[in-house]
């Protein structure tokens, strides 16, 4: 892999920028591996790195159904934070945030790993309360949190209006660390250094079956053939459900769609992520000067990736209550990306009915921020055999054996989550 | 996003109504086991294609109905009480 530098950007100038070489190769696909992971997002990618680094697995396929970087690791609000209730989520999530930490250095990739802080607001005593003890979890397990009270939300982010009418902002946690990533980068960066490593990237390639004999999963059949393989992963949530009936098993996920939305680009006039709990919003600035802004699920199951004006409507009352110069800038894009969504609210990474068949879905909406933790887990998963002791948690059998994660407490129903 | 007929007010927009899920589960038997039991709970088809649905209509009969919808397209095939049985379009059927 020819290393990225300021002295090779230098060399590189004076070619006149015709030495650049395609970050990874893509591969066409050999008819057998040792590992093929089903999906080129950052969850699928990360766990191919992983496996190359930490276990010397190598003979990895990666099977994209587009190009690398357009699926949901490409369209999503970019935050990373690590502001759990749980603590074994916590755990997870700052295990996450520290690899992103490194990430640059680790994979000589650029991805604007930017901690510029993340703040949750609230707005009674209630929801004061319920932070103080997510925020007591935290420092529990050494995690950065602090308070700050409604003169400090005022410093920290001027557009929002604390004294809005629909709920009045008392005050706010912050951790620090939070903040964004670009999301492209982070797909390219784990492509490039596990290309680097011996694994096959392959694009244009879907999943259309899954070949088993008897209790075991023996490869995959593909637009581009049959691929057989000793090991299975699925990393395409959003659509886990669909390749689990392939192979002939159910989930315990719906699969639904969240809105994101960027304004035009304005002068920096936002330091830090702020999320709204009472309105469900959260924004941020990116680098390139737009606001970046989601809300809730539209709310009933769909594989339809786009959104519906209802949520369209909702996010930007929410928005224009919070931060009401919200309400002067255009919208110049919108998606709608389609997601697992698990009946607790939280991630599935575990074997399946399926004997050398695994899953990493159900990532609800926070997926990306999860990536490098969910690299690390799934690979020692998928190598070994045996869950990660920071993963351990986000086995299938948490649902028969009544060990769902409450970090939301609002029970078996998706949309409610 | 929606426009779904409600069989008792008519045609009325999504937001007067709430979504609930699934409407092909079927609860099993006392005893059936906690096998059966997780699975009623947890799992679901998840199809891309046809649903069968729960929608409760909370703004206005407040009746719990029974709807066709297509989970790609958002078509609606068919909405019904609570008891009845609606035709599901071909799976292949879209639009």
């Amino acid at each position: 892999m020819d290393l990225y530098s300021g002295w090779r950007l230098a060399k590189e100038a004076l070619g006149g920028h015709l030495g650049w070489k395609p970050a990874w190769r893509d591969a066409a696909p050999k008819a057998q591996y040792q590992v093929v992971i089903v999906g080129g997002g950052g969850h699928g990618l990360a766990t191919a790195y992983r496996l190359a680094k930490e276990y010397g697995v190598t003979d990895v396929a990666v099977l994209e159904k587009g190009a690398i970087g357009l699926g949901n690791v490409g369209r999503n609000t970019t935050i990373i934070r690590s502001n759990y209730f749980s603590s074994e989520n916590v755990r997870f999530y700052e295990t996450s945030l520290k690899l992103w930490e490194r990430f640059e250095q680790e994979m000589n990739f650029n991805a604007m790993v930017s901690q510029r802080g993340t703040i949750n607001l609230y707005h009674t005593d209630g929801q004061r309360d319920l932070f103080a003890r997510r925020a007591n979890t935290m420092r529990l397990e050494g995690v950065d949190v602090e308070h700050v009270d409604k003169a400090g939300v005022k410093m920290l982010a001027p557009l929002v209006d604390v004294e809005n009418g629909r709920y009045p902002v008392l005050g706010g946690f912050l951790q620090k660390r939070g903040g964004t990533v670009r999301h492209d980068a982070v797909a390219w960066g784990y492509a490039r250094a596990a290309s680097a490593r011996g694994v096959d990237i392959v694009q244009q390639c879907e999943v259309t079956g899954v070949r088993r004999e008897g209790a075991r999963a023996v490869g995959v059949e593909t637009t581009r053939g049959f691929i057989a393989a000793d090991k299975i992963l699925f990393a395409v949530a959003g659509h886990s459900s669909r390749l689990a009936a392939m192979a002939g098993f159910r989930l315990p996920i719906e699969t639904h769609v969240l809105q994101a939305f960027v304004t035009e680009s304005i002068k920096p006039t936002l330091d830090c992520v702020v999320t709204y709990g009472a309105g469900h919003f959260y924004v941020s600035q990116s680098d390139k000067g737009g606001l970046v802004f989601g809300g809730a699920i539209d709310g009933c199951n769909t594989y339809a990736q786009r959104g519906g004006f209802t949520m369209q409507e909702e996010v930007m009352a929410a928005g224009a209550t919070l931060m009401p110069a919200l309400s002067r800038l255009r919208v110049l894009r919108q998606w709608g990306g389609v997601m697992d969504m698990s009946m607790d609210g939280n991630p599935i990474i575990s074997r399946t009915p399926v004997e050398n068949l695994f899953v990493n879905g159900g990532w609800c909406y926070g997926g990306f921020k999860a990536i490098p933790a969910g690299g690390v887990v799934t690979a020692h998963l998928v190598a070994t055999g045996k869950p990660h002791p920071l993963g351990a948690h986000f086995g299938l059998d948490r649902f028969r054996e009544g060990r769902t994660i409450d970090e939301r407490g609002v029970g078996p129903s998706p949309w409610a989550h | 996003m929606l426009r779904i007929a409600c069989p008792h007010c008519g045609p009325r927009d999504d937001v007067e109504f709430r979504y609930r899920g699934d409407a092909t589960l079927a609860r099993p038997a006392a005893d059936a086991g906690v096998d059966a039991f997780a699975s009623y709970v947890f799992e679901r088809d998840n199809p891309a294609g046809w649903h069968v649905e729960w929608w409760q209509h909370v703004q206005g009969c407040r009746r719990v109905l029974k709807v066709v919808r297509h989970t790609l397209t958002h078509e609606i095939a068919a909405v019904g009480e609570a008891n009845d049985e609606l035709r599901i379009p071909d799976a292949g059927a879209k639009s």
